[in-house]
């Protein structure tokens, strides 16, 4: 075990792109933790879809060994946490894990939302903030004005800031002697029961479930019993180490390290991020604080568009499931749509991620019908039925109307940090999603917006709004504040006065009509022109609130058709044929299924 | 019935057309997708040759027929040698025998040229000819690609009408750059010139063309349906009167004049087809010649014959042939017919729902065992093939 002065645990803060990860690599690289030749890009992003999206989805962690300018060796455990707002409890652990964080922020950008958030939370952790300005060798790097924002926005002083350039290796060394002088040791006492936090875990298709841990007191070690505190359950460790970021045995983990632990376990599902580990004879007296079971927020139906791969997008799902607890699925039929699966996120880029992996590593190909909150629904008691209130996931799911007393849905509040110039327009759009507005303050040139919104505002096409509004510069980060009561209904679409249950959505009675206005105008561009008029509407009940109409095809046909073109003529017609099979049927309409796809798309409204 | 009808070669009807392929043209055109090659010398004997040689191999299959329609298409077969026409001619009539009543036709280029063989060809045995006027506007005529101007054509057309009894010529519409009334002053100037068959085309972007090109270059913006819609119904409107209304979905007769040779296509009749690229329908088989000359030639030296392919032709297949030719014609089709052709029930070749919704719709016509599409629906004739024919 290490001497508990010579640990430093430490977390890593910044806006997206600002540099953690490449900062992380020069670390590793610095300390020696892997040659050169094997320092692959950015090492510790290691699934594709965080390589190229550059968002971290899973905790990371690397030990490393550094010899400080005081001439003593010590271990550096840098936990790399998810970026993103739909991983905030994960961050928060990972958070719960340091002792303190080193705050990077780009010179040339300065200070974003996400950086404030997570800053916040690192500092309610009591952690000693680094801060560190990256990328001052860009041109367009303004260390002072950053060092002043840091201030006067932040709170944080600023004057011993690092200056660095993770790219070209500058402030490495200085950014390593802070962590050591600046970040305090973890405490713990050795002798007392085992108390460890479930930081992370994932599959490892040859170690089994692998479980990041990080040992607040006692001792953990191979062949002992451990038992989950929250999770009930016992098991036997068989491998205890760290990651260098290779990984290594260690005969043991004491009081404030960081690694890992496998124990035979099957599946993700039995751990669960912030649970509390500790000896099955020797129990710890309380479990750690702060544990919450993490619920998807965000759901939507995922479907094959080739109603055959239906059991390869089980297969495929439940696999993918194998390494991440956070999401649900169950079976779900539509009319429209065939068989598939209603899925639950933690938000709308977990939503992404998951549909992105499934298409690129299972080479499927899917429908995503419109994604929707979870509902609070109040029920009237009936004949035979006491009152009752339900979750509703899926609004082909709502009740007859008039059963229901009133109807909850999720809201948030939201942080968003702005350019002035884009102010107006952002507050627009949150004025028209519902928007109740907190907090405006100025800073620099920039303004923090706080705005209560409910969530399912967000979830339709919010964020990409948000990014186009403002050229992509503002920034935006949220969290849950609970359930609160809404004027909400169940809105239709009709093709060809027939209801099609995969368009179907919950909405506010005061956005109905542009909703509906604007689905019934996608659809009339997606689907193709028929022998008859199609007419399209949208409808609460029996009352159409918007509508229009395709107009019949007027000319198909093909000018020359001799001897020869039979059999041409019949292939083109056997091919339409099977195009048609890729259409669903409504009565005598065909929908193409890139009709369902691009008009429950979101972030295309104009 | 059934058993006559195989008897004579698995077609629909007692026709038995030869379609003879000429596949060389001087230039390229830039709309066409037909099999034609530009070639710097033709070895006019060996040529003669190979296509009777590939001749007599069809006519060892047909047995016993005598033929009702001869037609030469191409590539530009007006440029082949008129003894190379009439050394075929005389070797069909001694294979098979000609009807009293055949039609011959050679499609021709109005040039100059090859008007001046015009003579030379009718006494040879043509007796129709089909000249590719394609327009009577020069501009027009330099946008499609065409050597001749209407001058030139028109001279050609006099000709042609000064010779054969028959003449038929085409016209391409709905171009870029016309627009309906330019059309309606054009189709009235080709109504009179007296011509007893027209084949009037909307200009399409066919698949492999230079149009096709620059099309997805966005450096050729076709007419859209709604447009060629408007063009469509004044063709039909003007024809009509004119008395020589539309019989198939482009072509146009006065009653009488209609094309045999083409007919016994859309009636799904038995034809042998020649030369390279040509294909045929005998007995339920579809035959196909290869299709670049060269290879067509070897495949003759090597086989005695071009065949490419010659494939037995599903139940199903034949009956969607004869479906979706068929509803070309104004007349329609007899399901009884095509059904006891492919054995099976009508119900089993044509959907009969979709057939009752667009019948109700007035898109199409059922009169006991004929189906016709209605002049109202030939415009949308694609896409009521696709609800109607079963595969
Ligand atoms: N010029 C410059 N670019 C940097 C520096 N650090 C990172 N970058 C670049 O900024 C982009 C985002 O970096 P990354 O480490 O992935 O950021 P993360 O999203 O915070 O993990 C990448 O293109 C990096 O190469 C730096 O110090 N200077
Ligand atoms: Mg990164």
């Amino acid at each position: 075990m290490t001497d508990l002065s010579k640990i430093r645990n430490f977390s890593i803060i910044a806006h997206i792109d600002h540099g953690k990860s490449t900062l992380a690599d020069r670390l590793i690289q610095r300390t020696g933790g892997l040659t050169d030749r094997e320092m692959s890009a950015q090492v510790l992003d290691n699934m594709d879809i965080e390589k190229e999206r550059g968002i971290t989805i899973k905790a990371q962690t690397v030990r490393l060994d550094y010899t400080a300018r005081d001439g003593q060796s010590y271990i550096l455990n840098l936990m790399d946490t998810p970026g993103h707002v739909d991983f905030a409890y994960e961050v928060s652990r990972s958070l719960a894990a340091c002792e303190g964080a080193l705050l990077v922020v780009d010179a040339a950008q300065g200070v974003e939302a996400q950086t404030l958030a997570n800053v916040y939370q690192s500092i309610e952790h009591d952690h000693e903030i680094v801060p560190v300005i990256n990328k001052i060798d860009l041109p367009a790097a303004e260390p002072e004005k950053v060092k002043a924002e840091i201030e006067d926005i932040i709170g944080l002083p600023a004057d011993e800031a690092v200056l660095a350039s993770a790219k070209s290796g500058i402030g490495i060394d200085e950014i390593l002697e802070a962590i050591v002088t600046k970040i305090p040791p973890p405490k713990g006492d050795r002798d007392a029961p085992l108390k460890a936090m479930l930081v992370d875990s994932w599959y490892d298709p040859y170690l089994g479930v692998v479980i990041l841990i990080r040992v607040i007191d006692g001792v953990i070690k191979k062949g002992q019993n451990i038992k989950f505190m929250q999770a009930g359950t016992q098991h036997l460790v068989d491998r205890v180490g760290a990651f260098r970021p290779k990984i290594e045995n260690l005969p043991e983990l004491g009081p404030g390290e960081v690694g890992f632990i496998t124990a035979q376990i099957k599946e993700i599902a039995q751990t669960r991020v912030g649970d509390t580990i500790t000896d099955v004879k020797k129990p710890a007296a309380q479990a750690l604080e702060g544990f919450k079971e993490v619920q998807p927020v965000v759901f939507c139906g995922l479907f094959p568009v080739d109603a055959n791969d239906f059991e390869k997008l089980r297969e495929s799902i439940s696999k993918l499931r194998l390494n991440d607890a956070s999401f649900s699925f169950e079976m779900e039929s539509s009319a429209a749509l065939g068989f598939g699966f209603r899925c639950g996120f933690l938000g709308l880029l977990h939503l992404e991620i998951i549909q992105e992996r499934l298409t690129r590593e299972y080479d499927l190909d899917l429908i995503t019908t419109a994604p929707s909150v979870v509902y609070r629904l109040h029920l009237r008691h009936t004949k035979d039925e006491a009152a009752k209130t339900i979750e509703l996931h899926n609004p082909a799911d709502m009740p007859d109307p008039n059963r229901i007393e009133s109807i909850e849905e999720p809201w948030i509040e939201a942080t968003i940090y702005v350019p002035d110039e884009y102010l107006g327009p952002i507050l627009k759009l949150c004025q028209d999603r519902r928007g109740i507005q907190k907090n405006l303050t100025y800073v620099a040139g920039r303004a923090q917006l706080t705005y209560e919104l409910p969530l399912n505002e967000v979830v339709f096409d919010f964020y990409d709004r948000l990014k186009s509004i403002s050229r992509g510069y503002a920034s935006f980060d949220y969290h849950q504040i609970g359930h609160r009561e809404g004027d909400l209904v169940k809105m239709n679409i009709l093709v060809n006065a027939e209801p099609v249950d995969a368009l179907s959505m919950i909405v506010h009675r005061s956005q109905a009509e542009a909703r509906g206005r604007h689905m019934c105008e996608r659809l009339k561009d997606l689907i193709p022109r028929h022998l008859f008029k199609i007419p399209i509407q949208a409808a609460i009940g029996g009352k159409v609130i918007a509508r229009e109409t395709i107009a019949a095809l007027r000319k198909d046909v093909t000018a020359k058709c001799y001897g020869g073109d039979a059999t041409r003529k019949r292939k083109l017609l056997e091919k339409q044929k099977e195009g048609k099979k890729r259409m669903r049927e409504y009565g005598s309409v065909s929908i193409p299924q890139e009709a369902f796809i691009a008009a429950l798309r979101m972030g295309d409204e104009s | 019935m059934l058993k006559q009808v195989q008897h004579d070669g698995g077609g629909l009807e007692d026709a038995l057309a030869l379609y003879i392929h000429w596949p060389f043209c001087v230039s390229k055109c830039p709309y066409c997708d037909f099999n034609s090659h530009v070639r710097e010398a033709v070895d006019q004997a060996q040529w003669r040759e190979a296509l009777l040689v590939d001749m007599a191999h069809e006519a060892a299959l047909l047995p016993e027929r005598r033929l009702t329609s001869i037609f030469f298409g191409g590539g530009t077969p007006s440029l082949m040698p008129p003894a190379t026409v009439a050394a075929l001619l005389e070797a069909a009539e001694r294979h098979w025998g000609l009807a009293p009543d055949i039609e011959i036709t050679l499609e021709a280029n109005p040039s100059s040229v090859e008007a001046a063989r015009f003579a030379d060809l009718a006494a040879a045995g043509v007796n129709r000819v089909s000249l590719g006027l394609q327009s009577l506007d020069n501009q027009a005529l330099r946008f499609l690609g065409r050597a001749h101007d209407v001058e030139e054509g028109l001279g050609a057309l006099d000709t042609a009408q000064k010779h054969f009894s028959r003449v038929s010529f085409d016209l391409i519409y709905a171009l870029p750059e016309q627009d309906e009334a330019a059309w309606e002053a054009e189709l009235a100037r080709a109504l009179s010139f007296g011509t007893g068959h027209m084949s009037l085309y909307q200009l399409t972007i066919e698949p492999g063309t230079r149009f096709a090109a620059l099309f997805a270059k966005g450096e050729l913006a076709p007419k859209d349906a709604d447009e060629a819609a408007g063009f469509y119904e004044l063709t039909q409107a003007m024809t009509g009167a004119a008395g020589l209304p539309a019989y198939e979905t482009s072509n146009h007769a006065r009653p009488g004049e209609e094309s045999r040779h083409n007919l016994t296509y859309w009636r799904y009749g038995t034809y042998a087809g020649i030369g390279p690229g040509a294909h045929g329908r005998r007995g339920g088989l579809a035959t196909q010649r290869h299709r670049k000359p060269e290879n067509w030639l070897s495949a003759l030296a090597r086989n005695g014959h071009g065949l490419q392919e010659e494939a037995p032709l599903a139940p199903t297949d034949q009956a969607m042939e004869a479906l979706l030719m068929g509803l070309r014609l104004r007349e329609g089709v007899d399901l009884d017919r095509i059904a006891a052709l492919v054995g099976k029930g009508v119900a089993d070749i044509v959907d009969l729902a979709a057939a009752g919704r667009l019948e109700r719709a007035e898109l199409i016509r059922r009169d006991g065992e004929r189906l016709a599409v209605t002049p109202r629906g030939m415009i949308l004739l694609d896409a009521i093939l696709a609800e109607v024919v079963r595969a």
